[in-house]
């Protein structure tokens, strides 16, 4: 290129300018003397609705949010991917045919769990056993969503899980606390996603680890591309996204620049240092134990201190149709009874466990009877899930189950009535109706019941 | 140069409001409304107000955008659709600064325009749905694509819904060669096609691209969609894993060469017997369907097989009878008993690793110990046992009990059983037309039955028969969907099917296209293709595995008995990191010698104009918009007239939008 710069990109600028302009053009096809960015911001003017915070990459990094002791409201989901054998864990039938291997310790709440789960065992004092729970999902797909949003799947509708229901209701305490990572995020799994309330509140994927795919350190930003370029850059991009946006071709266009805003939020925030386990100290790591779970309740920990809304943390491998007892024994049980009651204890001490509701549950249970493999199969009639913190009165155990556990023998609750109950411990109206995309209203937590005794 | 979306002054009938009918009254006044100030104007030479239209273009070939004012990104005065008076004002203000004389040929114009001398202005009568004549579809005179066109059609007249324009050219290119080879055109391959005569260009396209010249592209495209149908996108990637991947792809990859029917390419799935592994002795690659399955009883066999080939989700009822659909909890182990004769045999290497799995069928003596008469048992929810034999879900026995495999093959009769089932057409063309048109005659695809009724059920029946008529060939149904108007329309609502849109629940019309986002692999071979980097010297091996190691940052397992999975490619932020991040795209915008950007960069047979003008064919297969050029132009000079950094700039911005990650 020999006259270097002097070559515009298409004659049809000036020409196109020209056809509307009263005023004489304002450049030739020589390079202006004026041409500075602002001149490409102009062209830019009104074209870029879509506010990227592209710009902020030329300040380095934004303030840091300050006031972390604020009192805010969060959750954490401690998801159990393959369905639990909770006759196992939670409400053992020693002595029943159907009762397995495990016996029974005492805790420090009123209620007995495995003996494979003695550090929890000191922190019961905070969780309640809902031990009457009775679903009829036990298909891993539809008892995910069923137990994620409340609702059984339809075809013509998606629900948004509890992420996205309840990151959505604490918004406005989000944005009070200068939130800038998403308000939703999934360490390990994929959960579910924010169905009908929109990309927004979807689910952020992070493997527990801590280490953020293709997320370059601003150094290393500065080393390829400098912050002028890249703003530059995000600002063509954003005219991109506006002009298909507005082409009217339905709602992904739209979804896309929202998401893109929201990566570039993260990508130029301090608080991804939220997602650093590596910068606590040893005695924590070890004490929410060096596997992947117990990174990922360390993990949630931090966030929620950031302000995070909701974490989900999911431990999966819980779908034990052979080898349960061993399974459960040898590796389950260890893994989620360290980093379980690491979370809880160190949620306490800090006092974040008075605004913080704790949800432990999987898709169903597992079967009483044991089958041929030491296995147990899936089972939804009779089964628990554990609450705990925000409010939530901890030590004692809802409802219970017939002396072999195939049976709830007393009021049965459902995946509806546990949201309601947590919606309710973080203050959230259960009056609230969502209008679903199509018009049709959806009342939260599909009108569940809370369940009173976790509020006596 | 490319003439894609050029429409002689005759604008589409589409893009004018029902008056506008010379058969209208009213249409006929405000025609002549307009000509009376038009011609006044052009007459007396006196500028009229004249709103921001700078779209360039000749009077004679008006690019639809220009006159649709919407894909140009242009600043119209008010946002609105423009109207007609506005485009006479804009084409005689244009054309009369440029031309002498011009004025009294646009006047000439426009009084055979009020004639009603251009057929496009004389449209329909108003109220009713635009007549077939013109349509998105292309004449073909194809049975079964009349047959579409008009089943589509049929629920629109009677909400009186208008469908969408046509797509401009360049859109539906795209879109055939991401739905049908998994990737975007490349500039040749784009320019080719917008050379040819306008009335038969489709039909080539799709005759090449179904055709010998593609034929790889195709099968590897077929064999990466149905690799992850009936395996997962996580199958055969752990360590201790039944399933040999590459075994599954290299069965499916010359079935799709041969385009092998589909009725037969389904029962080699589900009769297969042989070794899982390439290379060994009495390889078979279908065994890797089910060779990852058959633990505890062929359970997950029993539910993947009736899910995938059937449409029938009967998992459910495995436990008890369906709360939501008919089927019963018999009808789950009836069809069980039919893989009870099967056995995964695992050959193992160097301790514990397996090596390779050999399915076999060997004689099941039954649960009660009588080989002829073998049953297994299954448990009621009351804790009752009840007995089941083989029984195909249409009701279908065998003419034996017998486990003995010499006297039945319980597994190679229930393949026999599937490809004569009138489900397997159904469930097929349910399921390729979700793939073509974004949502399916039912959602989701794989769960038919009363329960779920479909959306378009006489079609839905009348294509499958027609499938099964033309002996189940694959590449004749995805010419007939190619080939149909819904298939052709645009992606951008008209005035009238707002209704339309199945993102908000409702019933998929398919008035319009509907939007989906690229699935990773896609991607992956769209920035191949959009670098031209396709062409390198890598074996077919070598160039798959590559990509399948990238693809497995997306995917997560969910780690239960029926390999459930997940992806993170779903347009969350994991995705947008790696857009905007990835080292695919560092290198997809890699100004390097030698690569991409840098021959584009250096081409001296093209000036910028011409290059940025590459860039949005070979990323967006459209050309930049005026605003676009200017911005371009921009980045240039603030990259002080380095073409290469100005080019990478805009390359990397195109790569990262909406419009290309969008199947559109």
């Amino acid at each position: 290129m020999a006259p270097v710069g002097h070559e515009l990109i298409g004659r049809t600028t000036n020409e196109s300018e020209n056809a509307y302009r009263t005023e004489p053009a304002m450049h030739d096809s020589q390079v202006p003397s004026g041409m500075t960015r602002r001149h490409f911001l102009q062209h830019l003017a009104g074209a870029s609705a879509l506010v990227l915070p592209a710009m902020s990459f030329t300040s380095a990094l934004r303030a840091h949010a300050e006031d972390l002791k604020k009192r805010h409201k969060a959750a954490i989901l401690l998801w159990m991917g393959g369905g639990p054998a909770t006759i196992d864990i939670w409400d053992l039938k020693p002595g029943a045919p159907t009762g397995g291997t495990f016996r029974a310790i005492s805790t420090s709440g009123s209620e007995q769990i495995c003996e494979h789960m003695p550090l929890m065992a000191q922190q019961m004092q905070h969780m309640a056993i809902i031990r009457s729970m009775s679903t009829r999902e036990a298909d891993h797909n539809r008892g995910r969503y069923y137990m994620h949003t409340g609702y059984v799947p339809n075809p013509n509708i998606e629900h948004p899980g509890y992420g996205s229901v309840i990151s959505h209701m604490l918004a406005e305490q989000s944005k009070q606390a200068h939130l800038e990572i998403p308000p939703f995020v999934a360490v390990g799994g994929g959960s579910v996603g924010p169905g009908f309330l929109g990309m927004t509140y979807a689910p952020f994927v992070v493997s527990s680890d801590g280490n953020v795919r293709n997320l370059p350190s601003l150094e290393q930003r500065h080393g390829e591309v400098d912050a002028d370029r890249l703003s530059q850059r995000m600002l063509m991009l954003a005219s991109l996204e506006k002009s298909f946006v507005k082409q009217d071709r339905g709602q992904s266009a739209q979804d896309h620049a929202n998401v893109l805003e929201k990566t570039v939020s993260l990508m130029t925030s301090k608080q991804m240092e939220a997602f650093k386990v590596a910068k606590e100290s040893e005695a924590v790591r070890e004490r929410y134990g060096k596997t992947g779970f117990g990174r990922g309740c360390l993990m949630a920990r931090r966030l929620v201190e950031q302000g995070v809304p909701f974490v989900e943390v999911d431990l999966n491998g819980w779908d034990t149709h052979s080898n349960n007892f061993k399974t459960l024994g040898d590796t389950k049980l260890p893994e989620l009874d360290k980093a379980m009651s690491a979370l809880v204890g160190d949620l306490s001490e800090r006092g974040l466990l008075e605004d913080t509701a704790i949800i432990w549950m999987g898709e169903f249970g597992r079967t009483p009877r044991i089958n041929g493999n030491s296995g147990r199969d899936h089972w939804a009639r009779s089964w628990s899930v554990v609450v705990g913190g925000a409010g939530m009165k901890g030590g004692i155990a809802v409802g219970r189950t017939n002396a072999d556990g195939t049976d709830v023998d007393s009021e049965t609750y459902t995946s509806q009535d546990v949201m309601a109950t947590v919606c309710k411990s973080l203050g959230i109206s259960l009056e609230t109706t969502f209008t679903s995309r199509n018009g049709r209203p959806m009342k939260i937590a599909n009108s569940g019941q809370v369940i009173k005794e976790l509020f006596a | 140069m490319l003439q894609n979306d050029t429409h002689p002054v005759g604008l589409s009938a589409d893009q004018f409001p029902p008056s506008w009918n010379k058969k209208s009254l009213a249409g006929r006044l405000e025609l002549h409304g307009l000509y009376r100030t038009a011609a006044c104007w052009i007459v007396t030479g006196k500028t009229p107000v004249v709103p921001r239209l700078n779209c360039p273009g000749s009077f004679l070939k008006v690019r639809r955008s220009d006159v649709t004012g919407i894909s140009t990104g242009h600043q119209h005065s008010t946002g609105m659709a423009l109207t007609q008076r506005r485009i006479a004002f804009f084409l005689g203000h244009f054309f009369c600064r440029r031309v002498r004389g011009a004025r009294w040929v646009m006047l000439a114009l426009l009084t055979l325009g009020c004639a009603g001398y251009f057929p496009a202005l004389a449209a329909n009568e108003p109220g009713t749905p635009p007549a077939p004549k013109k349509t998105a579809g292309v004449k073909a005179d194809i049975p079964q694509v009349e047959l579409i066109n008009q089943q589509i059609r049929r629920p629109w007249e009677s909400i009186k819904l208008a469908p969408s324009a046509v797509a401009t050219d360049g859109e539906w290119c795209r879109r055939a060669f991401l739905d049908v080879l998994g990737r975007i055109p490349t500039v040749d391959e784009l320019k080719r096609f917008l050379d040819e005569p306008a009335r038969e260009r489709k039909m080539r396209l799709v005759n090449r691209l179904l055709g010998d010249d593609y034929v790889e592209d195709y099968a590897r495209n077929w064999t990466t969609l149905w690799t992850n149908v009936l395996i997962g996108r996580s199958g055969g990637s752990e360590r201790r894993s039944l399933v040999n991947r590459d075994g599954l792809q290299q069965a499916l990859r010359r079935a799709f060469q041969h385009n092998t029917p589909y009725d037969r390419l389904v029962h080699e799935l589900v009769a297969a017997t042989g070794v899982s592994k390439p290379g060994e002795e009495g390889f078979n690659g279908f065994v890797n369907f089910l060779a990852g399955s058959l633990e505890e009883n062929g359970v997950q066999a029993t539910a993947k097989t009736s899910q995938i080939f059937l449409g029938l989700q009967i998992q459910c009822t495995q436990c008890h009878n369906h709360p939501f659909n008919d089927w019963k909890q018999n009808q789950f182990w009836e069809m069980n008993a039919f893989f009870r004769q099967t056995r995964a045999l695992r050959r193992f290497e160097k301790g514990r690793d397996i090596a390779a799995v050999e399915l076999i069928n060997q004689d099941f003596s039954g649960e009660n110990n009588r080989p002829e008469e073998a049953v297994l048992f299954y448990e009621l929810r009351n804790g009752l046992s009840k007995a089941a034999l083989p029984v195909f879900v249409d009701g279908a026995k065998l003419r034996s009990d017998s486990g003995f495999v010499q006297e039945v093959d319980r597994r190679a009769e229930l393949a026999r059983l599937i490809a004569s089932s009138d489900y397997l057409a159904k469930a097929l063309v349910n399921r390729m037309w979700a793939h073509f048109l974004g949502y399916g005659f039912t959602k989701p695809v794989d769960d038919m039955g009363p329960h779920n009724p479909p959306s378009h059920p006489e079609l839905l029946d009348a294509l499958a028969g027609e499938f099964k008529t033309r002996s189940y060939n694959q590449k004749e149904l995805m010419r007939w969907i190619l080939l149909s108007e819904p298939y052709g329309l645009s992606s951008k609502f008209s005035a009238r099917n707002k209704k339309d849109d199945p993102a908000l629940g409702e019933k998929p019309l398919f008035s319009r296209f509907y939007l989906r986002q690229m699935p990773a692999e896609e991607l992956y071979e769209s920035l191949l293709v959009a670098t031209e980097a396709q062409n390198t010297q890598t074996s077919y091996e070598k160039r798959e595995s590559t990509k399948h190691e990238w693809l497995k940052q997306f995917t997560v397992a969910f780690g239960t008995d029926d390999n459930e999975e997940t992806t993170t490619f779903n347009g969350t932020i994991p995705q947008t990191l790696m857009m905007m991040n990835g080292d695919l795209i560092t290198k997809a915008t890699s100004t390097e010698k030698g690569g991409f950007l840098h021959r584009v960069a250096s081409d001296p047979k093209m000036n910028n104009a011409a290059k940025i003008h590459y860039l949005y064919l070979a990323a967006l297969a459209r050309k930049p918009t005026p605003q676009e050029i200017a911005l371009a132009n921009d980045l240039l000079l603030l990259r002080k007239g380095d073409p290469a950094a100005a080019l990478q700039d805009v390359w990397w911005a195109v790569l990262n939008s909406n419009e290309f990650i969008l199947n559109h």
